[in-house]
């Protein structure tokens, strides 16, 4: 079957499975920033847990995503709805790049700027709400781009366990052998993840601070 | 010696790192009032240390400092810091930020009016010699030597009584630099300020400082006003004269 011809005479399914394939890339990726996020400047807080904290993310990240979602099918609530468990065991993936960079992002601000940010008198929530997470923002941002354009990859293989999205065309297409049916999924996730990259990089573009010349 | 109008005193201060590195030790001295004390010394010599010491960002390991004739400790950190104004070689000036709002920022958090705020950063250019229009520019499209005075200017922003200076005008140029310190003094003359500087510059301290005080090692070698300084018999003031050349000249224009 030609490509065209199926996207054409499939198009509401296909929207309705990249809708939902947003829908579980979206929340996975605003849970990990919401978690990722504040564990980053924790770290930056208290440096004896940063070895840990980012250790433990790096081992999540080591998981391969199908043994992933085997793991977390027995948890109670979570395993009971395949999309939660997409929702989660994508959230666990896209904190390692959020915890890391938000600390190099914080840990990379001048040094001198903090100095002089604590020696006027700043308190340290003014240090880090006007000084170092706008420093910071274009790094963390960063990590948001690499989470958000990994999960839209991972979340193919949430279909897998029955989550949906447009995993759901690319494994309905291997089992029928039907490289259109395949590129119905497979295309359309790609184009997601090339907008993201392309938003999210424009974003941090002009997040980035302004540098001494 | 006149206690009585000392507002920085150090008695008996000694700081240590962690490891158990000796950086300062049993350092006593005072800053008086309207005067520019100098620390002077080599780098690793504690006088940066002595100095954030002062407003806290380093804490003592024994011994006592008073500002205003109040422990340092039992100041309320905040209160302290913005009791003092600040300034470093790198400037540290917030790259995110106007001039305005890098002059700004200790009166913004102060809650002062916003009109006061635009006077004072419009007063402070002017008063470090730099046009008020530029006040809406970011950092990086100023050169070094604005910079400098930028800096300077952020730590008179809420007119702090006592001013800490660690090597402010270290990264310029030498016509620059001299033109700075110059400046400096005769604002120094109008403000009155009790100011805290660091140099390792001989010709800095003696222009700039109405007493000299040398560090070595984390100790206090001498303490004096410029002239008996470069009299004295000490062998490392005499090295510090020797690697800097003849003062007759400089004395002159004071």
């Amino acid at each position: 079957m030609n490509f065209w011809k199926f996207v054409a005479q499939n198009r509401t399914e296909i929207a309705e499975l990249t809708l939902e394939h947003l829908w579980i890339v979206g929340i996975s990726t605003l849970l990990a920033v919401a978690v990722g996020i504040p564990v980053g400047i924790l770290i930056t807080r208290k440096p004896s847990l940063q070895k840990s904290v980012i250790a433990a993310a790096n081992i999540i990240q080591t998981i391969p995503s199908l043994a992933l979602f085997g793991f977390l099918l027995p948890a109670p609530w979570i395993g009971e709805r395949a999309g939660r468990l997409a929702i989660l065991a994508l959230t666990l993936y896209a904190l390692l790049p959020l915890i890391r960079n938000t600390y190099a992002g914080i840990t990379g601000v001048d040094r001198a700027v903090v100095e002089a940010a604590r020696g006027m008198g700043l308190t340290d929530w003014q240090l880090l709400f006007q000084v170092e997470l706008p420093l910071a923002a274009s790094v963390i941002l960063a990590g948001v781009r690499v989470a958000m354009v990994m999960s839209i990859g991972l979340a193919t293989i949430a279909a897998a366990i029955g989550a949906g999205g447009l995993g759901e065309l690319i494994f309905r297409g291997l089992t029928m052998v039907n490289n259109a049916v395949i590129l119905a999924g497979a295309v359309p996730a790609a184009l997601m993840a090339l907008a993201a990259d392309t938003l999210l990089g424009w974003l941090e573009k002009r997040l980035s601070p302004q540098r001494a010349a | 010696m006149n206690s009585a109008d000392a507002i920085i005193q150090f008695r008996d201060v000694s700081y240590s790192l962690p490891n158990g590195r000796v950086i300062l030790q049993n350092l006593t001295l005072e800053a008086r009032h309207g005067e520019i004390l100098v620390l002077l010394g080599r780098s690793g010599s504690g006088k940066t240390t002595a100095l954030k010491l002062v407003n806290r960002l380093q804490e003592l390991s024994a011994g006592e400092i008073r500002v205003n004739a109040q422990p340092v400790g039992e100041w309320d950190v905040i209160k302290l810091r913005r009791h003092i104004g600040y300034a470093i070689q790198e400037v540290g000036l917030f790259p995110h930020f106007t001039i305005e709002r890098n002059i700004g920022l200790v009166p913004t958090l102060e809650n002062w009016p916003k009109e006061r705020i635009g006077k004072r950063v419009e007063d402070l250019l002017r008063l470090v010699g730099l046009n008020p229009d530029i006040a809406s520019r970011y950092p990086h499209q100023l050169s070094g030597g604005q910079r400098q005075r930028v800096g300077v200017a952020r730590a008179l922003a809420a007119d702090p009584p006592i001013l800490l200076m660690d090597e402010p005008f270290g990264a310029l140029d030498p016509l620059t630099r001299s033109d700075l310190q110059r400046e400096f003094l005769s604002l120094q003359q109008k403000l009155q300020k009790t100011v805290m500087f660091v140099t390792h510059d001989l010709h800095e301290a003696i222009l700039l400082g109405t007493r000299i005080a040398l560090l070595e090692e984390g100790r206090l070698v001498a303490i004096n006003n410029p002239g008996e300084f470069l009299k004295s018999p000490e062998p490392l003031i005499a090295k510090y004269v020797q690697a800097f050349g003849s003062f007759e000249s400089m004395r002159g224009t004071r």
